[in-house]
C-alpha cells in the first residue's frame, strides 16, 4: 500500500515493540477480550412505523424490544426511540399509560422510565435517514442525535407494515430497500459504526436486507419475500392483537439473557421456528466478518464494557491552588435563597427508608401519607 | 421543494406557444394555402427544437455549484511524507579524536556542545535539572527531537538504562559499543539503528502511524496490542467534554466535600492548556446522591474489606451512567470520571485485578469512555463520630489518578516503551513536550486522513447523484477543505508540525461541516424516472402533432423527388 512504501522511506520506521515481562501476561488477556468484537459502546435505534389504534401490536413490538435492550444496559442516551403513534395514552386504550405484551395483560412494556426521542408525526423516511446518516440540523438536540463512532455496535429495529422492497411508514409514504442500503453505505463511509444488527419485524421482511452491500452488516428478518408475519395473541380487553409472533419469541428469549450472558447469534437465528412463526425467518450473514459463533447477543442487545485497571497514577506534589476570582462578584450581592418549611411529615408519619423496599409499598405508603397530609391541613386551616 | 419541475413549467410553456401562434398567424397572412400548413409546421418544430428545448433545460436544472473534482481524485491517492529534524550531539568522550576530526560537518547537522557531565545527582534518578540544562542548550521546535550521545562507560545514567527521555524534547542515549579503529562512518550507522529507536518512541513509530490512518486502511496485521491501543485512545474531534462526578451512595453518614474548581484549575487545566491546539476542551463537575454500583461487593475475610473482583467491573458502569447526563447543546464525545466514595456498610472497598491482587490506584477505567476511581473514607472517622461525618477528599491524590486516565483516554500515554528506556513522568505539568509532539503527529495523520475520505466520499455521492443541488456554501466548505489539505500535507512534509495539525484542524473541520449539512439528503430530490411521469402528460400531447406533420413533410417531400424523377425519366 502507498503508505506503507512511503514511510520504510524515511527509515526509522521498522520498530519492533518489545513488552516487559511483567506485562504480557495482563495484556494478553486484556487485548484477547478487546480483540473479539472490536466495540467500546452500543447505540440502538428502535422504530415503529405505523399509526392508528388498531397497530397497537407495532408499537408494543418496538417497547418490548426497547425494555430489554434497556435491561440488558444501554442506557437512553445511547437508545433512540421513534414510536409513530402513541398508544399508552390513545382514547381508545381502556388502560391509559400502559401498553401490554402480553395477553391477560401480564407485562406492561410501557414503563415508568420511556424516553421516545421521536413521536407521532416526527417519525417520517426523512428523519429515519437523517438520524441514520447524520445529516440534521445544526439545533437537534443531543437525545435526537445517533452519536455514533467507528466502534460503535449499532442494533436497529423496525417493525411495521411492509412488502417486498419496501417499508411503509405512517400509512403516506414508503422507505424502500435501496435508499435503506444507500444510508448504511454512507454511514460506512463515515464510520458511523463498527458493525450493525439489522432485524425488521414486517411482511415479506427479507426483502429490505436483500440489497445491503456494506461490510459489517447482519440482519434478520421475520418472513421471507411472499410471505405475511402474523400477529399473536389478541387481548379480549384491549380488543387490538398484543404483539407479532416473531417478536413474541424474540422477547422471550431475551427474558433469559442477562448482561453476562454467553449467548450467541446462533441462538438468535433459531428462534421463532416455522412451526411457532407461521413465517418463515431469515438471515443474512454473507456481509459480516466474524463468524455468527463467536457474537454474542450482549455485543449488540447489551452494552458490556471493556474495563481495564489503571496500573499507573502520576504524583501530584503541587497544593491545590484556591479558585481564580473572577473580578466584579464581590460587587454583586446575591442573596441566599431558602425553601420554607415543609409539614413535618416525619413526625407526623413514621415513614419506613423506601430503598430497597418494594416500590408499590412505597407508592401505597406515599398515597396514604397525602391523605393524611390533607387531613392535617384541614384540621390547621379549620 | 425548491426545485419543483410544475412551477418551472408553467413559465417554459409560454416560449413554445407565443412564438408559435406568432408565427402560424404570419403564415397564414401571408403564404398561399397549400405551402401554409408545411411552413406553418416547420416553423413550429423549428422554434420548439431551438428555443424551446435549450430553454426547458436550462429552467429545470439543479442549481449545482462547481467542485473541485479533479483535486478531489488527486486526494484519493494521498501520498504522505512526514519529516522530523533530528538533531545528535556527541558529549565529550563519546568519539575518538581521529574520529572527530573527520566529522563531515556538511553531511550531519553537529553542533559541538559542552555537556556538563559532572552532575551526581543523574546517578540515581535523572533529575530534572539536568533534562533543563540539556534544554538550554538548544531549543527545539515542536516536531523536532534532540539525542545527545554520552560515553558508554558514563554515569550519568544507570546500569541497565540505555536512554532516558526528559519532560522537554531530549533524550539521552547511552552510545553502543564501537571499536576506535572504526571510521566515523560505521560509527554513525552503528548508532543508527539506536536513534531511531529514540525517536520511534518519541515522534512515532510503524505501529502509530497505521493506527492514525485506520480510517482509510483497514489494519490486515495488527498486534494485539496496538489493536488494544487503538481502541482505547479517543477518536480526534473538535473537542471534548470532561464530566467529574461525585459518587456519594450514602449522605447519611458522609457529608463529602471537595474543591474540585481548585483542583481543575491546578492539575487539570495545565494539560488542557499544553493540548490546546488539538481541541477545545470544556469542563463541568457535578454530585450525584444515593447513586449506586451495579454490582455487589463480596466481603473478603483474609483482609477484611469488601472487595469487587476484575470480571464484575464491566457491569458496574451501565446503572450508574443512566444518572450521569451530558450537555444538551453540544455533540462532543464526553469522557466521564466518577469518583466512589462506598457507603458506610460497604467500606473499605477494594478493586481486585485478574490475579486477584489489590490495586494499589484503586481505580479503572474503560477505553472511550472515562474511569472510575474508589475513594474509601472509612480511616477517617472512628465509630463514635456523629453523622453524617464531614470528610474533605484529598484532590491530590484524586486527581493524581484521573490525570493518568485521562493521559491514557486522550492517547498520550506511551504505553509500552522498549526495554532500556526510562521515560520521566511529566508531574504537575501534565503532559511532556515529546508526548505532545506524539500526538500532533498522530492527530495530523489522521485528520489529513479521515478529512480525504470524507471529501472523496461526498464528491462520489454528488457525483453519482446527478440532480442533489450543491449550494454555495457547501462548495465554498469544499474548496477550503481541499485547499487546507494540500497545505498540512506541504506542512508535514517540511515538518512544521504546529501548522500542519493547524491546518489540518481546518480541513477536518470544513470537510464534516460539507458532508453532514442537511440539504445533502437525496431523498429530497426527484430521481429521473419521476420526472418522466410528471413531464410527459403535458409534453406529448403537444409534441404528437408536431411530429406526425414533420413526418407527413419529409413524406411527401420523397413522393414529389420520386415524381421529378419520374418526369425526367
Amino acid at each position: 500500500m502507498n503508505y506503507c512504501n512511503l514511510i520504510t522511506i524515511f527509515a526509522f520506521i521498522n520498530l519492533l515493540v518489545s513488552i516487559p515481562h511483567g506485562y504480557s501476561n495482563y495484556v494478553e488477556t486484556k487485548a484477547g477480550q478487546f480483540f473479539s468484537s472490536g466495540h467500546t459502546n452500543n447505540w440502538a435505534v428502535l422504530v415503529c412505523t405505523s399509526r392508528f389504534w388498531f397497530n397497537y401490536r407495532h408499537v408494543a413490538n418496538t417497547l418490548s424490544v426497547y425494555r430489554s435492550v434497556k435491561r440488558l444496559g444501554i442506557p437512553d442516551s445511547h437508545i433512540v426511540l421513534m414510536l409513530a403513534d402513541d398508544m399508552a395514552c390513545n382514547y381508545r386504550n381502556p388502560k391509559p399509560a400502559t401498553v401490554f405484551s402480553h395477553k391477560n395483560m401480564e407485562l406492561n412494556v410501557y414503563g415508568d422510565d420511556v424516553e421516545v426521542d421521536y413521536r407521532g408525526y416526527e417519525v417520517t423516511v426523512e428523519n429515519f435517514l437523517r438520524v441514520l446518516t447524520g445529516r440534521l440540523p445544526p439545533s437537534t438536540p443531543r437525545s435526537k442525535r445517533l452519536l455514533s463512532d467507528d466502534r460503535s455496535n449499532i442494533l436497529i429495529y423496525l417493525t411495521g407494515h411492509g412488502g417486498n422492497g419496501f417499508l411503509k411508514f405512517q400509512d403516506s409514504e414508503e422507505i424502500s430497500n435501496m435508499e435503506l442500503a444507500d444510508a448504511f453505505e454512507q454511514m460506512w463511509q463515515k464510520r458511523r459504526y463498527n458493525e450493525l444488527l439489522f432485524i425488521i419485524d414486517t411482511c415479506q421482511g427479507a426483502s429490505m436486507y436483500e440489497r445491503f452491500y456494506s461490510p459489517n452488516l447482519m440482519a434478520l428478518a421475520s418472513s421471507q419475500v411472499g410471505e405475511d408475519s402474523l400477529s399473536h395473541q389478541p387481548d379480549l380487553g384491549i380488543g387490538v392483537h398484543l404483539m407479532d409472533k416473531y417478536t413474541f419469541y424474540l422477547l422471550e428469549f431475551l427474558e433469559e439473557v442477562h448482561p453476562a450472558s454467553q449467548a450467541n447469534m446462533n441462538d438468535l437465528f433459531k428462534v421463532c421456528p416455522q412451526s411457532q412463526c407461521v413465517s418463515t425467518p431469515g438471515h443474512r450473514t454473507d456481509l459480516f466478518q466474524r463468524d455468527p459463533g463467536s457474537v454474542l447477543i450482549t455485543d449488540f442487545f447489551g452494552s458490556v464494557r471493556k474495563v481495564e485497571i489503571t496500573k499507573d497514577t502520576i504524583n501530584l506534589t503541587s497544593p491545590v491552588e484556591p479558585p481564580i476570582k473572577r473580578s466584579g462578584s464581590s460587587d454583586i450581592q446575591i442573596e441566599s435563597l431558602t425553601y420554607v418549611d415543609q409539614l413535618p411529615v416525619a413526625e407526623i408519619i413514621h415513614q419506613q427508608d423506601c430503598l430497597e423496599a418494594n416500590v408499590t409499598r412505597c407508592r401505597r405508603k406515599q398515597q396514604r401519607t397525602r391523605k393524611l397530609n390533607c387531613q392535617v391541613v384541614e384540621k390547621q386551616t379549620a | 421543494m425548491d426545485n419543483s419541475p410544475k412551477t418551472e413549467n408553467s413559465l417554459t410553456i409560454y416560449p413554445f406557444v407565443v412564438p408559435n401562434l406568432l408565427i402560424s398567424y404570419c403564415c397564414i397572412l401571408v403564404m398561399p394555402e397549400k405551402q401554409r400548413g408545411r411552413y406553418a409546421a416547420l416553423a413550429i418544430a423549428a422554434v420548439v427544437i431551438v428555443v424551446g428545448i435549450p430553454l426547458w433545460w436550462k429552467t429545470t436544472e439543479t442549481y449545482r455549484a462547481w467542485l473541485p473534482f479533479s483535486e478531489i481524485s488527486e486526494l484519493d491517492s494521498l501520498q504522505l511524507q512526514l519529516s522530523v529534524d533530528i538533531e545528535v550531539v556527541f558529549s565529550r568522550g563519546t568519539l575518538t579524536p581521529e574520529q572527530q576530526k573527520k566529522f563531515p560537518l556538511s553531511h550531519v547537522n553537529e553542533k559541538e556542545h559542552q555537556v556538563d557531565v559532572s552532575i551526581p545527582e543523574l546517578l540515581t534518578s535523572p533529575s530534572t535539572e539536568a533534562d533543563l540544562s540539556l534544554h538550554m542548550l538548544s531549543e527545539s521546535s515542536c516536531g523536532s527531537v534532540v539525542v545527545y550521545v554520552i560515553p558508554e562507560s558514563s554515569t550519568l545514567l544507570p546500569e541497565d538504562v540505555k536512554v532516558y527521555v526528559g519532560q522537554r524534547r531530549t533524550a539521552l542515549l547511552r552510545s553502543p559499543p564501537f571499536k576506535t579503529s572504526w571510521n566515523l562512518k560505521e560509527v554513525l550507522s552503528n548508532l543508527d539503528v539506536e536513534v531511531e529507536q529514540v525517536v520511534s518512541t518519541m515522534s512515532f513509530g510503524h505501529q502509530d502511524i497505521v493506527a492514525a490512518l485506520s480510517n482509510r486502511v483497514r489494519m490486515t496485521k495488527v498486534t494485539k496490542e496496538s489493536m488494544a491501543d487503538s481502541m482505547r485512545a479517543i477518536k480526534s474531534s473538535p473537542g471534548y467534554e470532561i464530566t467529574f462526578s461525585l459518587l456519594n451512595p450514602d449522605p447519611k453518614s458522609h457529608s463529602l466535600h471537595w474543591d474540585i474548581e481548585g483542583a481543575v484549575q491546578s492539575y487539570i487545566q495545565p494539560l488542557l492548556n499544553k493540548l490546546a491546539p488539538i481541541a477545545n476542551f470544556s469542563v463541568d463537575s457535578q454530585i450525584l446522591y444515593y447513586a449506586v454500583l451495579g454490582v455487589n461487593p463480596r466481603f473478603d475475610n483474609s483482609v477484611s474489606a469488601y472487595t469487587l473482583s476484575a470480571d464484575s467491573l464491566s457491569h458496574v458502569i451501565n446503572p450508574v451512567e443512566a444518572r450521569l447526563g451530558s450537555n444538551a447543546a453540544s455533540s462532543n464525545p464526553v469522557l466521564n470520571f466518577l469518583l466512589y466514595v462506598p457507603d458506610a456498610h460497604h467500606s473499605p472497598l477494594f478493586i481486585r485485578d485478574h490475579s486477584k491482587r489489590k490495586v494499589p490506584s484503586n481505580a479503572f477505567h474503560s477505553p472511550r469512555w472515562g474511569g472510575i476511581m474508589v475513594y474509601n473514607v472509612n480511616e477517617m472517622y472512628g465509630p463514635e463520630a456523629e453523622r453524617p461525618v464531614d470528610i474533605n477528599i484529598n484532590m491530590a491524590k484524586v486527581m493524581g489518578v484521573f490525570l493518568a486516565q485521562l493521559r491514557l483516554m486522550l492517547g498520550v500515554q506511551h504505553t509500552h516503551p522498549p526495554t532500556g528506556f526510562v521515560l520521566q513522568s511529566p508531574g504537575s505539568a501534565g503532559l511532556a513536550d515529546w508526548e505532545l509532539d506524539r500526538l500532533l503527529w498522530s492527530r495530523s495523520v489522521e485528520n489529513i486522513a479521515t478529512a480525504s475520505t470524507t471529501i472523496t466520499s461526498l464528491a462520489q455521492l454528488l457525483d453519482q447523484i446527478g440532480n442533489i443541488v450543491i449550494n454555495d456554501n457547501i462548495a465554498q466548505q469544499v474548496s477550503s477543505a481541499v485547499t487546507s489539505l494540500q497545505s498540512a500535507v506541504a506542512e508535514l512534509e517540511a515538518g512544521n508540525l504546529a501548522f500542519a495539525l493547524q491546518y489540518s484542524r481546518e480541513a477536518i473541520l470544513a470537510s464534516e461541516r460539507a458532508f453532514f449539512d442537511p440539504s445533502l439528503l437525496h431523498l429530497l430530490y426527484f430521481p429521473d424516472d419521476q420526472k418522466f411521469a410528471i413531464y410527459i402528460p403535458l409534453f406529448l400531447p403537444m409534441c404528437v402533432p408536431i411530429v406526425l406533420s414533420l413526418l407527413k413533410i419529409v413524406s411527401e417531400a420523397k413522393k414529389r423527388r420520386a415524381d421529378k424523377q419520374a418526369k425526367s425519366d
